[in-house]
């Protein structure tokens, strides 16, 4: 797999941002998009996640699903995240995980059906007592509907925000929001990741965190864009945006 | 479909959840409509006649009040972006999105009508009439109040842009839902004519609303 740009060009409000870019990420490679402020950074990827249309160019990923366009089969993080300040962060994420996943698909149901049944450990909340009396009569679509939940609570474990599933996503803080965020890029599986300043608002851990998480993206063999002015912690190739700072 | 019900169900559940919009859209209603007889006093056959148009002006004013959000509160938190990119065809989530507003919003001015319309003089029949036509005519307002709504996105601070846009496209489903409730109210004229009428504006409605809301999300993505 591969994504490619060649002679992008970049308007915005009939001023030239940037003309003429070439961009060339392989499968299991990181791509680091740094400039100084106001060089394109978020605006190439906001293009590359079809948020912006190409004002010369083209884009393409090549050796990806040929009935998908390239959007929907990236994640865009943004700098706003997307969460419902109503809902609790369990409902914000499984909206998502239901909303971009669609359904769970699953070859051998029954090998579903016993790993649910196996780590549904941390959760208990999660089942009604017909489930812990009958889990053999269940029926099939109640089993996929367990393993989102079960998705769900495992990606908010991951990111450390297991303790806050049950709190309106309104009272967490920047940081808890960002990692919120990032939870959605681990429910729903995409091979390219858009990722707009990854690390800020993130505290120490979290920016390891995330760098883990991006290093497995990259082993599984995904792609990662990342427009950044710090270190992502991650070996990457740089794209330098409107020459030097 | 998942992705559609999901949609849906975030969306009522937004909605009902403490300063979601639904309960908002249903206060204002009752206010607009109990106020009413107080400002043109204890004329009760004036009441009756007008009854149904200040059901129906209520309804209408409401559903502005409460529309102005549909998409602004996506695109304030990045939700918008992330609609777009998806699988999901934009135009079936912009009518998932009016459809759960119309279920949220409007289905309980529709449920709130037999309670005003005893402050309006209006018969057992009559309520009926007029619960009958807002529930057909309701969702003509909400799916062509939703292009506005998708127009105010692409313009900042588009809240009073809404309404002007909006009104000139519901002032046919007002026409025809006031003659229907009045065809009912004052027997002799004919009911099923404006309320046929009234039907086929709310299909044209869920035909062109979600296509004209998706192209002028699109158009004015940034």
């Amino acid at each position: 797999m591969r994504l490619s740009g060649r002679g992008l060009k970049c308007v915005r409000g009939g001023r030239d941002i940037f003309a003429g870019l070439d961009v060339e990420v392989a499968a299991g490679h990181a791509l680091a998009v740094t400039g100084i402020n106001g060089a394109g950074k978020s605006s190439l990827l906001r293009m590359i996640a079809g948020l912006l249309p190409l004002a010369g160019g083209t884009l393409r990923l090549e050796g990806g699903e040929d009935d998908l366009t390239l959007p929907e089969q990236a994640h865009y993080l943004g700098h706003r995240d997307a969460m419902k300040p109503a809902l609790t962060v369990r409902e914000n994420l499984e909206f998502w995980r239901n909303f971009l996943g669609g359904p769970l698909k699953s070859p051998h149901p029954e090998e579903a059906r016993s790993a649910v049944s196996k780590d549904r450990g941390p959760f208990p909340e999660n089942l009604t007592l017909r489930d812990a009396v009958s889990d053999e009569t269940a029926p099939q679509d109640e089993v996929f509907k367990r393993s989102i939940a079960d998705d769900v609570a495992a990606s908010l474990d991951r990111v450390g925000l297991g303790h806050a599933a049950q709190l309106p996503a309104a009272f967490l803080s920047a940081g808890q929001r960002r990692r919120l965020s990032i939870a959605r890029l681990l429910t729903v599986r995409r091979p390219v990741w858009l990722l707009d300043e990854p690390t800020s608002a993130l505290d120490t851990s979290g920016q390891e965190l995330i760098a883990g998480l991006m290093a497995d993206h990259l082993r599984g063999g995904g792609i990662i864009l990342a427009a950044t002015h710090g270190p992502l912690g991650i070996s990457a190739n740089e794209l330098r945006i409107g020459g030097a700072a | 479909m998942t992705a559609l019900a999901a949609i849906i169900r975030r969306d009522i559940r937004i909605a009902l959840r403490a300063g979601g919009g639904a309960m908002i859209g249903v206060l204002f209603f009752l206010s607009v409509v109990v106020v009413m007889p107080f400002a043109l006093g204890p004329d009760l056959a004036l009441l009756k006649r007008i009854g149904p148009a200040i059901l129906w002006l209520g309804a209408l004013l409401a559903s502005l009040l409460t529309l102005d959000r549909l998409f602004t509160a996506d695109q304030d938190d990045g939700s918008l972006d992330l609609i777009v990119m998806s699988r999901t065809p934009l135009e079936l989530a912009c009518a998932a999105k009016a459809l759960a507003h119309w279920l949220a919003a409007g289905v309980p001015l529709i449920v709130a009508t037999p309670i005003v319309g005893i402050l309006l003089n209006l018969d057992a029949d009559a309520t009926f009439a007029v619960a009958l036509t807002l529930l057909v005519g309701t969702p003509a307002l909400t799916f062509t109040g939703m292009i506005g709504a998708a127009l105010a996105v692409t313009l900042r601070r588009g809240g009073l842009l809404l309404a002007v846009v909006v009104l000139p496209l519901s002032i046919p489903v007002l026409i025809f839902g006031v003659a229907a409730s009045n065809a009912a109210v004052l027997k002799p004229d004919a009911f099923g004519t404006p309320f046929s009428i009234l039907c086929a504006l709310s299909l044209v409605s869920f035909v062109i609303g979600p296509f004209a809301a998706a192209a002028s999300l699109r158009q004015g993505l940034d």
